[in-house]
C-alpha cells in the first residue's frame, strides 16, 4: 500500500500547478511575442481553421439532425515544420421511436494530430496520428465545406480509419506534363486503451496529375499485418476540363470487407446566360455508387458502418454558395438493396472559418 | 509461431522508412547545395521569370489546376496566413514545391 506524506503530496500538487501555468504561458505568450517582434511579413502564423455545419438527413422518413464543428489547428515552426490537428465534435439528434423531443449522442474525437517535416522538395515526413491516404475522399474531400454531397460514399469506411505511425509523402514534377504524388505509411493503431492490442498495417498511394488536361489518376494499397494479412486496393481519378466548369471524380475499392465504387459530377452554372448573379453561385451535383458485400457477415459490415447487403444508390443535389466559405446544400438520393429501398433527403448549411492566432499585419 | 512471423515483418518496414528518410535528406542536402549557386551576392534566390505579372498568371493557372480540384477559390487572406495555409495544403494535397510558391504569389499579390 502506498503512503504519501501530506506535505509531499501538497508540494507535488504545487509543482504540477506551476508546470501547467508555465506551459500555458509558453503556449499563449511566446508565439504572440515572437510574431509581434518578427519583421518578416510573410512568416507563417499559427491558424485556427475548420468547418461547421448543420444538416437534416431524412432517411426513410426518419429525421436526423446533425450538427458538427471540425476545428483545425495549424502551427508552423521554422521553415520546414508544421504541427497540425483536427478534431470533430458531432451531435446526432433524433426523436425516439415512440415520439418525444430530439435527443442523441455528441461524439468527439481527434481525426489527426501530426507533425510534418518538409525534408526536401520531394519528401515530407509525417509522424503521429494522420488521415490514412487511401483514395482521395478521406484526405481531400471529407470536410463539409468541400464535399459536393453531404452523405458519405458507401465505400468510405474501407481502409480509411485514422493511422498512428509514420508516413513519407510528397509531390514533384516528373516531366513538363505530369506531376507525381505519393504517400507511404506504416501504422500501429491502438484498438483498446486497457491493453496493448493494436491494428497494424502498411500502405501507400500514388497518383499522376496532368496539369494540361487537369486529370489525375492514381491507386492505393493497404496491407494488414496481422491475422490473415488482408490486402485492400483502391483506384481514384479526378478531371476538371478547362472549357467547362465541371468537376468529375471517382473512386473504386476492392477489399476483404467489401468492394464498390462511386462516380460524381459537379457542374457550376457559371456559364448560364439567365439570372447570372444567382446562377454563378449555383452548383448541380450527381453521384452514382454501388457496394458489393465482402467476406464478412452483415453484422460485422454494419460495425464497420458498411451496408449489410449489396447496395446501389443515386444522389442528386444542389449547392448554393452564399459567400466565401458559406454554402447552402440540398440533395435527394434513393438507395436500393435487398434489405429495402428508401429515399434520403438532405438539407443544411456548411461554413468554413479561418482565424489567425497571431499578428498577421496588413493584407 | 505467429508472433515470430510478425517480428520478421516489422523490422524491414522500419528499416525501409529510415532508409527512405535518410536518402531524401541526403538528396535534399545535395540539391540545396547545388541550388546555392543560383543565388545572387545578397543571398536572394535568382528569379528566372522576371515578369511578376507572368508569374501571377502562372500562379492562377496552378491554383486552378491544383486547388480547384477540390474546392472553389477562397478570398485572399494576409500573406502570413496564406503562408500557413499553403504549407498545410502542400502536405495535405501533395502540391509540388514550385506550384506552392507560384500559388502563394498569386494569393498574396
Amino acid at each position: 500500500m502506498l503512503y504519501l506524506d501530506p506535505k509531499t503530496a501538497s508540494a507535488r500538487r504545487q509543482r504540477t500547478v506551476l508546470c501547467s501555468v508555465a506551459t500555458l504561458c509558453f503556449l499563449f505568450f511566446i508565439p504572440t511575442r515572437s510574431t509581434a517582434q518578427d519583421p518578416d511579413p510573410e512568416k507563417p502564423v499559427p491558424i485556427l481553421s475548420g468547418s461547421a455545419g448543420a444538416f437534416s438527413f431524412v432517411s426513410g422518413g426518419h429525421n436526423l439532425i446533425d450538427t458538427q464543428i471540425n476545428p483545425v489547428l495549424l502551427v508552423p515552426l521554422g521553415d520546414r515544420w508544421l504541427v497540425e490537428a483536427r478534431a470533430e465534435f458531432e451531435g446526432e439528434f433524433q426523436r425516439p421511436p415512440g415520439g418525444g423531443p430530439y435527443g442523441g449522442p455528441v461524439n468527439k474525437h481527434v481525426d489527426y494530430a501530426q507533425v510534418d517535416y518538409i525534408a526536401s522538395p520531394y519528401v515530407t515526413i509525417t509522424a503521429g496520428r494522420f488521415l490514412t491516404p487511401f483514395g482521395i475522399f478521406n484526405e481531400r474531400l471529407y470536410p463539409v465545406w468541400i464535399r459536393a454531397l453531404q452523405p458519405d460514399p458507401l465505400i468510405l469506411p474501407i481502409a480509411t480509419a485514422p493511422s498512428d505511425g509514420a508516413m513519407l509523402r510528397g509531390g514533384f514534377p516528373v516531366n513538363a506534363k505530369a506531376n507525381l504524388n505519393y504517400a507511404l505509411y506504416v501504422s500501429a493503431t491502438s484498438t483498446d486503451i486497457d491493453s496493448v492490442d493494436s491494428e497494424r498495417h502498411v500502405g501507400g498511394r500514388v497518383g499522376f496529375f496532368f496539369p494540361g488536361p487537369r486529370l489525375e489518376v492514381g491507386g492505393s494499397w493497404q496491407k494488414t499485418l496481422q491475422d490473415s494479412r488482408k490486402n485492400a486496393f483502391g483506384f481514384h481519378m479526378g478531371w476538371q476540363p478547362a472549357k467547362a466548369p465541371l468537376n468529375l471524380r471517382a473512386e473504386g475499392v476492392h477489399s476483404f470487407a467489401g468492394s464498390g465504387y462511386w462516380i460524381e459530377g459537379a457542374y457550376r452554372l457559371s456559364q448560364a446566360r439567365l439570372w447570372q448573379k444567382a446562377m454563378r453561385r449555383t452548383e448541380l451535383v450527381a453521384r452514382a455508387q454501388q457496394f458489393f458485400n465482402g467476406q464478412i457477415t452483415p453484422e460485422a459490415a454494419e460495425d464497420f458502418e458498411l451496408p449489410g447487403a449489396n447496395t446501389r444508390e443515386a444522389d442528386f443535389g444542389v449547392n448554393y454558395f452564399l459567400r466565401d466559405g458559406l454554402k447552402g446544400v440540398a440533395s435527394y438520393g434513393r438507395q436500393f438493396s435487398p434489405v429495402g429501398n428508401f429515399n434520403q433527403w438532405t438539407f443544411g448549411i456548411a461554413y468554413r472559418f479561418l482565424i489567425p492566432l497571431g499578428r498577421v499585419g496588413a493584407q | 509461431m505467429k508472433m515470430q512471423t510478425k517480428r520478421c515483418v516489422k523490422p524491414p518496414l522500419v528499416v525501409l522508412l529510415c532508409v527512405l528518410a535518410l536518402g531524401s535528406y541526403v538528396f535534399a542536402r545535395g540539391s540545396s547545395s547545388r541550388k546555392a549557386s543560383a543565388k545572387d551576392s545578397s543571398g536572394t534566390p535568382v528569379v528566372h521569370i522576371a515578369d511578376t505579372d507572368a508569374m501571377r498568371v502562372q500562379g492562377e493557372q496552378r491554383f486552378r489546376a491544383n486547388c480547384g480540384r477540390c474546392h472553389a477559390a477562397p478570398q485572399k487572406f494576409p500573406p502570413r496566413m496564406m503562408a500557413t495555409v499553403l504549407r498545410h495544403m502542400r502536405v495535405r494535397a501533395t502540391i509540388t514545391d514550385a506550384d506552392m510558391r507560384m500559388i502563394l504569389l498569386y494569393m498574396t499579390q
